[in-house]
């Protein structure tokens, strides 16, 4: 495409050629073909970024090559959550090929464009929209140039097959069509997008894209990427949380063949030929660090009270709590503790670092590629243009991979050798010094009405975070607040965020209500429930359920959790059963029933919520991280416990389809409903209310 | 030097002995489709066949498997024809990030090498050892059943 054309675009949308995006990137990324850009408004926050400013970014992109090859370029990172597949399923629609056509970039901070990053579930409803208009505006302008170089009207031409053809039988290829074109367009105001009732992929259950290579063990993850002269280097890590380095002798270390030491400041790190001789060399180090004393795990819960902060960020005032509770008629206060948790990705998180004339490149597992360039544009003093950050597909993230100490460990290492190097995190890394999610206390105080209403609804959270803070439930009067604290322990998002535990905490204490006022837990719920699609999806799932059709004997018990967050609505059934001799408690079934919209890939939704179910049994169950004063003590599989195929209950996924409503992200709201729907089924089976997370780490307490 | 016999290919390789497994495959031969997840033997994600037994790559030192047959993921499928579990995996997508997928295919090959029609129960114990973080367990389990299946109408 030449110069001036996009100079053109870019100036139209008030878009300059900048240091996050630049011109010359994006025309060796396209060559020829025809293009059509997807432009966001930029936002507040990105324009603090410190980027260029101006009205609009690009936030995506469809191209066909000469060729006739499609292409889509997003900044998402693949982590499990099936990106890759669903967004090749919207463009293959609107340009009627198959999702294994489309090559999909993703996540390249040098030729695709930028993004916030991968979390919040906003791939779904952030880039599904515009991607599959820009896919829709891609397939008109290739009728428009069947329609000039056919000479026909373009109501005669139907475009299939990766071609468009016309009813008198002539066609072109879609790379007959981009031969020799050099068009980019903005997607036009006006594209027709093909409506649900002429779907043919999306909402089809569609295998993932890549499964061969899967299969095969032909994918490259972010660990499996190699370079030509590549070292291997780690980092020496503190023997204590929060320790400072206090003295240090590396001799046997740098006498070892091979090996080169980085010391700077507390940064200590090896580099060596291979893995082995790194993990050598780093043994042979001796260091001594200052410690310092956090906080006794059993005052943990005191402690993050004691510093917490007043905000109204994320809260809600809604009538008067004097009033409610003076209205009310049976009154309930109660608190609720979460623990931290470790994300305890499957995949520890690396990266590849490579400097070239003074440019860096990283490739390395993280959910925000951008971020991470970032950060390694400010931590050497470079221009963003000079790095280029890569997020291969990763072993899962769970909101754990964003931030890039990998890449900043790799590129400090590599530059001081002149070689690329990798650095790969060992468990033992991936589970102590990323962040976790946040511990926390929830205190809840509710008053209702005998006939089941609820008139007062007071509701504090304390550290662990904002998410889903507010009630779906009808509540005249509410006091709702989320309050910092300060955490001992480094903390940050988790699937979910703080919806998890603020599902939990409300849903448990919903149960709790409803057994004071001598209600059915679903009834109670419907009394104070108007959302219609929360009601959906509650009334779905006890429905499949069998809700109330069994009764809870011989320590066999059920249980219902429901709620809303990041446009998803989930209700979720549990049946446990709780051994008596042994107080050991068994999950035998879940059932999910869950309503993002209209559904992009039932096999993969399916796969998310059934997925969901499964992780959130740790939470729930038996996954915390351990401390004390000073160090974590759980920081491997064999001692952090997560559920396994022995812990595997019956799931069952319902999805319920709106087609007529946008689709949103069910990568994390369904995992909330699971732990209150297995604690109320352990109070159903025992009548002992359990209001810590996790609920049976050593089995049931003792009477 | 250790003689490795992986996949059908012979390898002799200056390695030290005690090296592992997982580090000679991912390292010296780029058979990356073995991967790390513990180093401990917990998760299963490095699970190769050594003579058609699973084998935790992680903690095998390279010198106790010479001249042995080593089978990793990347040599499962036959003259192009993928193993009867691999095409279960592909399609009941018993996947998500499929970094557990290697492993859960090794050791449910195995299984049914062993055991022509393994229940739940066996599939679990099988397959305890192995952590599929993303949650995958109960299509991994339907696929393994789907394969049984498969190779009961005979070979594909
Ligand atoms: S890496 Fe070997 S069992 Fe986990
Ligand atoms: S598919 Fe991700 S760990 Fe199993």
């Amino acid at each position: 495409m030449s110069d001036e054309r996009l100079e053109d675009i870019l100036a139209d949308h008030g878009l300059l050629p900048d240091a996050t995006f630049s011109r010359r990137d994006f025309i060796s990324a396209l060559g020829g073909g025809i293009a059509v850009l997807i432009l966001f408004p930029r936002s507040e926050a990105e324009a603090q970024r410190g980027g260029p400013q101006g009205p609009t970014e690009i936030g995506g992109w469809v191209h066909i090559d000469q060729a006739g090859q499609v292409t889509a370029f997003v900044g998402k990172v693949e982590l499990g959550q099936n990106a890759r597949t669903s967004l090749s399923m919207v463009v293959a629609e609107e340009l009627r090929i198959e999702p294994s056509a489309v090559n999909l970039v993703m996540a390249d901070t040098s030729i695709t464009p930028y993004d916030a990053g991968t979390f919040g579930s906003r791939t779904t409803p952030g880039t599904v929209p515009p991607l599959r208009k820009a896919a829709a505006a891609a397939r008109e302008l290739l009728l428009d140039l069947a329609a000039q170089q056919l000479a026909v009207d373009r109501t005669t031409l139907t475009v299939a097959d990766h071609k468009v053809t016309h009813a008198d039988g002539r066609s072109l290829t879609f790379g007959e069509l981009t031969k020799g074109q050099k068009l980019v367009q903005a997607i036009p105001d006006q594209v027709p997008e093909t409506p649900p009732a002429e779907w043919r992929v999306v909402g089809h259950p569609t295998p993932k894209v890549d499964a061969v290579t899967v299969v095969t063990g032909q994918k490259r993850f972010a660990s499996d990427q190699k370079r030509p002269g590549m070292l291997h280097g780690k980092v020496l890590r503190p023997t204590a949380y929060r320790a400072t380095l206090k003295s240090l002798d590396t001799a046997a270390a740098e006498a070892m063949p091979g090996v080169t030491v980085v010391h700077d400041g507390d940064f200590v790190g090896v580099v060596a030929p291979t893995e082995v001789a790194a993990a050598k060399a780093l043994d042979a180090i001796q260091a001594e660090w200052n410690a310092q004393t956090l906080v006794k795990p059993e005052e943990l819960y005191e402690h993050l009270k004691s510093t917490a902060q007043q905000t109204d960020r994320g809260g809600n005032t809604v009538g008067s709590m004097v009033d409610g509770l003076a209205a009310a008629e049976v009154k309930l206060e109660r608190s609720y503790t979460v623990s931290y948790l470790a994300h305890a990705a499957i995949e520890p998180r690396s990266a590849t670092a490579e400097w070239e004339n003074g440019n860096l490149t990283a490739w390395t597992a993280t959910q925000s590629p951008f971020g991470v360039r970032s950060g390694l544009s400010r931590q050497f003093g470079l221009p963003e243009t000079q790095v280029r950050v890569i997020a291969p597909d990763t072993g899962n993230g769970y909101g754990g991979k964003t931030p890039g100490q990998a890449a900043s460990e790799a590129a400090r290492l590599a530059k001081v050798v002149g070689r690329p190097v990798r650095v790969a995190w060992t468990r033992e890394e991936e589970m102590t010094w990323p962040h976790f999610r946040p511990a926390g206390v929830i205190d809840v105080t509710s008053g209702a009405l005998r006939n089941g209403k609820l008139v007062a609804w007071e509701y504090h959270n304390y550290n662990s975070g904002p998410a889903a803070l507010g009630t779906p439930y009808a509540v005249p009067n509410q006091l709702v607040q989320h309050h910092p604290c300060d955490s001992p322990l480094a903390q940050g998002a988790y699937r979910g965020l703080a919806a998890p535990a603020n599902i939990w905490a409300r849903e448990t204490h919903m149960d709790e209500m409803a057994h004071e006022l001598g209600l059915d837990p679903l009834a109670f719920r419907l009394a104070n429930l108007t959302d219609d699609r929360l009601r959906t999806v509650l009334q779905t799932a006890t429905a499949r359920f069998g809700w109330g059709q069994a009764l809870a004997t011989g320590g066999r018990g059920f249980g219902l959790g429901c709620g809303i967050d990041k446009g998803g609505y989930t209700a979720t059934c549990a049946e446990v059963l709780v051994d008596q001799t042994t107080r050991q408690v068994r999950v035998v079934r879940i059932l999910t029933a869950f309503e993002c919209g209209a559904i992009i890939n039932p096999l993969q939704l399916e796969n998310q919520i059934i997925g969901a179910a499964t992780m959130a049994l740790g939470p729930a169950l038996f996954e915390a991280l351990e401390f004390d004063e000073q160090r974590l003590l759980n920081t491997s599989y064999s001692a952090y416990r997560l559920p396994r195929f022995s812990d595997l209950p019956q799931i069952e996924a319902v999805m319920v389809d709106r087609r007529d409503l946008p689709s949103a992200g069910g990568g994390e709201t369904p995992f909330a409903g699971v732990a209150p729907a297995i604690g109320n089924a352990i109070f159903n089976a025992t009548g002992v209310r359990l209001r810590a997370l996790p609920l049976v780490p050593n089995g049931m307490p003792a009477a | 030097m250790v003689e490795l016999r992986v996949n059908g290919a012979a390898h002799a390789l200056d390695v030290e002995a005690d090296r592992t497994l997982l580090s000679v495959l991912r390292d010296e031969l780029d058979l990356t489709g073995t991967k790390y997840g513990c180093g401990e033997g917990q998760c299963g994600a490095c699970t190769v066949l050594v003579g058609g037994k699973p084998v935790r790559s992680c903690m095998t030192p390279v010198g106790s498997v010479a001249g042995k047959p080593i089978t990793t993921i990347e040599g499962l499928a036959k003259d192009g024809a993928l193993h009867p579990l691999q095409q279960a995996f592909i399609d009941l997508d018993a996947m998500q990030c499929g970094y557990c997928t290697p492993g859960m295919i090794l050791a449910g090959a195995a299984l049914l090498a062993a055991n022509r029609d393994p229940t739940d129960e066996q599939i679990a114990e099988a397959l305890e050892g192995h952590v599929c973080r993303c949650g995958t367990y109960q299509r991994i389990r339907a696929a393994v059943h789907r394969a049984a299946e498969v190779m009961k109408g005979g070979p594909r």
